[in-house]
């Protein structure tokens, strides 16, 4: 254990990790309420195609993929709002755009390249430096805009017509919401890929919604849950020599089945 | 005189065209409680929505007097039913406290009701002692704990007048809030309202499809089918019998008739 920690890029993986994952899950708790579950990996899609943008351009694709991101959250909540399409609907539109878009300029730049592979699946144990510094300033960025909000965040997801009725500016939140939640998003790509998304988002939040608790207890149980998984993912891949995104799901799996089956023992 | 608090002046709201409330006026002033009665289908929630500002409507809808949204912290709602998850992640306590205004917003909603020279009740101490407060007096601080899933469809509406109650409402709106709610939890949810509506002075409109209830709790009744057929006091309207012939004619009837509630 404490050989694995003295590498350095595992002490960055570590810390990466940690972050998103606590970003990710708190993000995650109001997605999960309004029934967006699949919102991430509608954006993940969608900043596929804002990679692939950025390598096409010549552009920093970090860039490409942060404003595609957002772009891509926001129309989503222009046709749900505006077309009156229901959320899971809106993703599955969102989704395929982003995509279509990703494919259509990768062909006409003359195909995939190796850097596209890593986004695909991630590898956490590959954050740089810049990575760490630009995955530490959104997650933490994103955790301080939600928590000061949590409890408007919290009405709207209860009931839109009950916060709206309380003064609580539903429409601008939405927008704000989705905006973040696809900064989100974009700085844990690095960690599971695009594929593997949903997972920091919406295991530890079934995890931690079955435990019966209040809300902000189920919120700090989430990020525990949600950072135990990224630690506990890492070092089995360190030292099975495995994938790690695919050992971080694993593991946030197993926590969550045991949850479950608990709720159902007792 | 009681200052008038609500005036609804020629509402009319309609659903993809077709009109649901046509012309509908009517006014409530501190303290009152206003039985708002009518057949299913009759635009009672759609008159309620074009109120709070969740449906577009023509007419005026005035608070002391004046319009906007500085008044919403003024006013308290609680729907006929929710839909929420099961295993919501939220005890009472996280409920009612939704309904905690913000200081700026407190602020703005003070300065208008200075203006008209209005005093509300006032809770005293910090947010979480309003909110106990709200809980104890909607009969609900045992619950404060407990997950809003797992309460009973009674319960569950008493936190949700709580939750209304936390701002210091002026005016409370009630749509049907019993639907479906056993009738030990009817009573103890209209003591909660009696209580709310008398000890607060709050005015309330409240829609019920229970007349016997209205004949206990309500001063004065608007009795509407898409346009208001009757508005006066609950004596008037229990003597009047061509108002009670536009009531029971409907499909009211039958629907008391099938749960076995009063009739006129």
């Amino acid at each position: 254990m404490i050989e694995a920690l003295e590498h350095g890029f595992m002490q960055r993986a570590l810390l990466a990790g940690v972050l998103v994952g606590s970003a990710c899950s708190l993000m995650g708790a109001f997605l999960v309420l309004r029934r967006q579950s699949l919102f991430g990996d509608g954006i993940a899609h969608v900043a596929f195609g804002g990679i692939a943008a950025g390598f096409f351009t010549g552009v920093f694709p970090l860039w490409t993929t942060f404003a595609a991101a957002i772009a891509g959250g926001i129309g989503l909540q222009k046709l749900r709002s505006y077309a009156g399409i229901s959320g899971e609907t809106a993703v599955a539109v969102v989704l395929v755009t982003g995509l279509a878009a990703g494919v259509l300029l990768i062909s006409y730049g003359g195909g995939f390249s190796t850097d596209l592979f890593g986004f695909l699946f991630g590898n956490i144990l590959l954050v740089g430096g810049e990575d760490l510094a630009i995955i530490s300033i959104t997650s933490i960025a994103v955790i301080a805009v939600i928590l000061p909000l949590r409890g408007q965040l919290l009405h709207a997801a209860f009931s839109e017509e009950q916060a709206r009725v309380s003064g609580v500016h539903v429409t601008a939140l939405n927008y704000l919401f989705v905006a973040i939640a696809a900064v989100t998003v974009v700085a844990s790509m690095r960690l599971v890929g695009m594929l593997l998304i949903s997972a920091l988002v919406v295991l530890p939040n079934v995890a931690a919604m079955s435990l019966g608790l209040g809300f902000a207890r189920t919120l700090a149980a989430s990020a525990a849950i949600s950072a135990t998984s990224v630690v506990t993912g890492v070092l089995i891949s360190y030292y099975l020599d495995l994938a790690p995104s695919g050992a971080i799901v694993a593991v946030a799996l197993s926590i969550m089945g045991i949850m479950l089956a608990r709720r159902r023992l007792l | 005189m009681p200052l008038t608090v609500l005036e609804v002046l020629d509402i009319s709201a309609g659903h993809a065209g077709r009109p649901a409330v046509e012309g509908v006026s009517f006014s409530v002033s501190k303290g009152e409680l206003l039985g708002i009665v009518g057949p299913n289908g009759a635009g009672k929630t759609t008159l309620f929505r074009s109120i709070l500002g969740l449906h577009p409507c023509t007419g005026t809808v005035r608070l002391f007097g004046r319009g906007g949204p500085d008044l919403a912290p003024l006013i308290g709602y609680v729907p006929q039913r929710l839909w929420f998850e099961p295993n919501f992640p939220a005890t009472v306590r996280d409920i009612v406290s939704m309904g905690l205004v913000s200081n700026r917003r407190e602020k703005a909603a003070e300065h208008i009701l200075h203006s008209v020279g209005h005093e509300r009740h006032r809770t005293p101490g910090n947010a979480s002692e309003r909110v106990d407060e709200a809980m104890c007096s909607a009969g609900v601080g045992h619950l404060a704990g407990r997950r809003i899933g797992e309460l009973s469809g009674g319960e569950q509406q008493r936190v949700f007048i709580a939750k209304a109650l936390v701002k210091d409402p002026v005016l409370l709106i009630l749509d049907e809030p019993v639907t479906g709610v056993d009738a030990d939890a009817q009573e103890r949810f209209y003591a909660a309202i009696q209580n709310a509506n008398k000890a607060r002075g709050i005015a309330t409109v409240w829609s019920s499809h229970d007349l016997d209830a209205i004949k206990r709790y309500a001063g004065r009744v608007v009795c509407m089918n898409r346009r208001l057929f009757f508005h006066g006091s609950k004596d008037e309207f229990f003597a009047d019998a061509e108002a009670l012939r536009t009531y029971s004619e409907s499909s009211m009837q039958a629907h008391m008739l099938e749960h076995g509630g009063a009739r006129p």
